[in-house]
C-alpha cells in the first residue's frame, strides 16, 4: 500500500499557485502603499509649507488686494470667520431639517411609499454635484435679489452649503434611530408616553451620538466647500462690522485658497498654502472628534 | 361575597385621558417631521426645475446640437460643449480605471490578515482621512507640488509616444493628465472605504469553507470574496464615478481650462463643472443660459450614475442574502 508521499502535505513554496499567492500578497501591498503615499505627500506639505506662513498676523489681518504689495498679502482674518458664518447659517437650516426628516423615516414611516421616496431623494441629493448646488441658489436667490435687494451674500452662501449638508445628515439620523431597539420604545408606549414624547425623550437620546457624529462630519464637509460659494457668496477683504454685513459678499478660507493660489504673485501664494493648513486642521479635527464621539457612546452604553 | 370596590379606588387606577394639549403637540411634531422630509423632495425637484427653466432658451435654440459642438463664442453668440462634456466623460472614467485596481486592492490589504490588524487600522483610517481634505486645497497641492513633480515624466512619454494622438502634444503644465491624477487622488478613499466595508461584511464561514477545501487565499479572495461583496464594490465605483463627474475646483485649478478640442491628454482642456467655475460669475445673457444648458447635462450624467449605482446595489446583494 502506497501512502501519500509526505512532501504533498507540506508547505511547497515553489508551486505555482503558492508563487501566484505570494505575488499577488505583494502586488496588494504596492497598491496600498501607493494609495497611501498621496495622503502623506499632500498632509505633510499641508502641514509643513503651510504651517511655515503661520503667524499672528496672517490669522488676524485683513487680505491686501493681489498686487498691491508683493511684500505682504496681509492675513486671513475675515476669511476665517466668514467660514465660520456660513457653516452656522447652513447648519441653522440643515440640522433640524436633516433630524426631522430622519426622524420621519425612521420613526413614522419605515418602509412606505412617500419614505423609501424620501431615501432615494436623498441619495441622489447627495451626488449632486457640488457645484450645482451654487447655480442653483444663484438662480433663485443671487439674480433674483430676493433677499431684501441684496445679491452675492454670506446667507446665499449659507444656504447653498446648506443643501449639500441635508442628505449626509438625514441619512445618518435614518440609520441611527433605526438601531435603537424596538424594545425601548414599547416600553415607552408601554407607560404611556405619546410619540413625541418617546422620540424626544427615548430615541434622540439613545441615537445622539451616532446623529452627532453625522453633523460632524457633514459640517466639515460643507466647510471645505469651494464650488457653491464662488458665486453665491464671492469674496470680501473685510471682516463683518454689523449684522447686516451678512447681505454682501462674503469671504471663506476656501475661497481664499482658490483666489489667491491662482494669484502670479509669491505672498499671495503663500496666504493660500497658510489657509490650507488651518482649514486642513480644522477639518480634520472636526473628523477625529466624530469618530471619538461615534465610539463613545454607542447604544448600550448610553445611559437609557 | 362581592367585591367591594370604593370610589377612591376606581379614581385612582381609572385610564387618565390624554390632555389636548398633548395630543395637539403630537399631531404637530408630526406634521414637522412630515414637512421636513418633504423638504428633501421639494429642494431636489426645484434644483431640477429650475437649472431646467433657466437653459430653455438654449435648449430650445441649440437643440442637440449643443452636445456635438465646441464652439464658445460670446461674440456670435455660438455655444456648444462638446470639449467640456468629452473632458467630464474622459477625466472622471480615465481616473476610475486607475483608481480601481488600487482603491480595491487596497481595501483587500488591509481587509486581509496580511500584517498586524494595528497596522491595516491605521491605514484604513488614514485613507479615509484623505477623504476629509477639501478639494481645493488638494488643488493647491496639485498645481504647486505635483504638476511640477510629474511633468518630466509626461515629458517622457511624449518624447517616446508623441505619434499616438493620446500623447500628442508637449505637457507644458496644466492639462488633462495631471487632472485625471487629482481626480484619481480623491476618488481613492471612497472606492477603499467602500470596499473595505462591503469586504468586511462577507460572513466568514464562506472564507472558512473556502480554506477547508484547499484554495488558496487569493483563489478565495478571487472566487468567492469579492463575488460575495460586489453589490457593495460596484456602488462604492459608480459613487466614486458620480463624485469624479462633478469634482469642481481641484480640476478647474489644473485643467487649463481651455474649450479648444484635443485628443491629447496632456493638452489643456474643460470639464462642465470647471467650465461653471471659470465662467459664470461674469456671463450674461444666452452664455448663462447656455451654462445652464452645460449644467443640467452635468446634472443628468450624475443623476444617471447615482440611479444606476443605487439599483445595481439593490439587484446584486439578493445574490448572497
Amino acid at each position: 500500500m502506497k501512502l501519500y508521499p509526505h512532501n504533498k502535505l507540506t508547505y511547497n513554496p515553489s508551486l505555482t499557485r503558492n508563487i501566484g499567492n505570494k505575488i499577488l500578497t505583494v502586488a496588494s501591498a504596492v497598491f496600498a502603499a501607493i494609495s497611501f503615499l498621496p495622503l502623506l505627500f499632500v498632509i505633510s506639505y499641508i502641514l509643513i509649507k503651510g504651517g511655515s506662513y503661520i503667524n499672528f498676523e496672517t490669522l488676524i489681518l485683513e487680505p491686501e488686494p493681489p498686487g498691491d504689495d508683493l511684500l505682504s498679502a496681509g492675513g486671513m482674518g475675515p476669511a476665517i470667520t466668514g467660514t465660520f458664518i456660513m457653516t452656522v447659517i447652513a447648519s441653522i437650516i440643515s440640522i433640524p431639517v436633516g433630524v426631522g426628516g430622519g426622524i420621519y423615516l425612521a420613526e413614522y414611516s419605515k418602509s412606505g411609499r412617500f419614505a423609501q421616496f424620501v431615501r432615494f431623494g436623498s441619495n441622489v441629493l447627495a451626488g449632486v454635484p457640488s457645484i450645482i448646488a451654487g447655480v442653483f441658489i444663484y438662480a433663485i436667490i443671487v439674480s433674483t435679489k430676493i433677499l431684501f435687494g441684496s445679491m452675492f451674500s454670506g446667507i446665499a452662501g449659507g444656504i447653498s452649503l446648506s443643501i449639500l449638508m441635508l442628505p449626509t445628515i438625514i441619512k445618518t439620523t435614518d440609520e441611527a434611530l433605526k438601531l435603537v431597539p424596538d424594545n425601548l420604545r414599547r416600553a415607552a408606549f408601554g407607560v404611556g408616553a405619546s410619540k413625541f414624547t418617546m422620540i424626544s425623550n427615548i430615541s434622540l437620546p439613545a441615537a445622539f451620538s451616532s446623529i452627532s457624529t453625522g453633523i460632524l462630519l457633514a459640517l466639515a464637509r460643507a466647510a471645505g466647500e469651494t464650488a457653491p460659494l464662488i458665486f453665491t457668496a464671492l469674496f470680501s477683504r473685510y471682516y463683518i462690522t454689523s449684522f447686516d454685513d451678512l447681505f454682501y459678499e462674503m469671504g471663506s478660507l476656501s475661497v481664499l485658497i482658490y483666489n489667491f493660489a491662482l494669484e502670479p504673485y509669491e505672498s499671495q501664494n503663500q496666504l493660500a498654502w497658510a489657509a490650507s493648513f488651518i482649514l486642513v486642521v480644522v477639518l480634520l479635527s472636526l473628523n477625529i472628534l466624530s469618530r471619538w464621539i461615534n465610539t463613545l457612546g454607542d447604544f448600550p452604553k448610553n445611559k437609557v | 361575597m362581592l367585591l367591594r370596590v370604593d370610589k377612591a379606588t376606581t379614581s385612582k387606577f381609572s385610564l387618565r385621558k390624554r390632555p389636548t394639549s398633548e395630543k395637539l403637540v403630537d399631531i404637530g411634531f408630526k406634521n414637522i417631521v412630515v414637512a421636513m422630509a418633504s423638504m428633501v423632495a421639494v429642494v431636489l425637484f426645484s434644483i431640477f426645475a429650475v437649472v431646467y427653466y433657466e437653459s430653455t432658451e438654449s435648449i430650445s435654440r441649440y437643440g442637440l446640437r449643443f452636445l456635438f459642438s465646441s464652439a464658445w463664442d460670446p461674440v456670435t453668440d455660438e455655444y456648444g460643449a462638446f470639449t467640456a462634456i468629452y473632458g467630464t466623460l474622459f477625466t472622471s472614467i480615465a481616473s476610475l480605471l486607475i483608481a480601481i485596481p488600487l482603491g480595491v486592492g487596497t481595501a483587500i490589504f488591509i481587509t486581509e490578515n496580511i500584517i498586524p490588524e494595528y497596522i491595516r487600522n491605521i491605514i484604513g483610517i488614514m485613507v479615509e482621512l484623505l477623504a476629509a481634505i477639501p478639494s481645493v486645497v488638494l488643488g493647491l497641492w496639485a498645481v504647486f507640488i505635483m504638476e511640477p513633480f510629474i511633468r518630466p515624466f509626461l515629458n517622457i512619454i511624449y518624447e517616446l509616444f508623441g505619434f499616438i494622438p493620446f500623447f500628442g502634444t508637449e505637457p507644458i503644465g496644466a492639462g488633462m493628465m495631471p487632472a485625471i491624477l487629482i481626480l484619481v487622488v480623491m476618488i481613492l478613499p471612497i472606492i477603499t472605504s467602500i470596499s473595505k466595508d462591503s469586504l468586511n461584511q462577507v460572513p466568514s464561514n464562506l472564507r472558512q469553507a473556502a480554506y477547508g477545501i484547499g484554495a488558496t487565499r487569493w483563489t478565495t479572495i478571487f472566487k468567492v470574496i469579492i463575488p460575495a461583496a460586489i453589490s457593495g464594490i460596484t456602488g462604492g465605483v459608480l459613487l466614486a464615478l458620480g463624485r469624479a463627474m462633478g469634482e469642481t475646483m481641484a480640476v478647474t485649478m489644473i485643467i487649463g481650462n481651455s474649450n479648444n478640442f484635443s485628443w491629447s491628454i496632456f493638452a489643456p482642456s474643460y470639464t462642465i463643472s470647471s467650465m461653471l467655475a471659470n465662467q459664470f460669475g461674469e456671463a450674461d445673457g444666452s452664455q448663462v443660459s447656455s451654462l445652464m444648458y452645460a449644467a443640467f447635462i452635468l446634472m443628468i450624467l450624475t443623476l444617471m450614475v447615482n440611479v444606476f449605482a443605487q439599483w445595481i446595489v439593490k439587484k446584486l446583494s439578493l445574490k448572497y442574502q
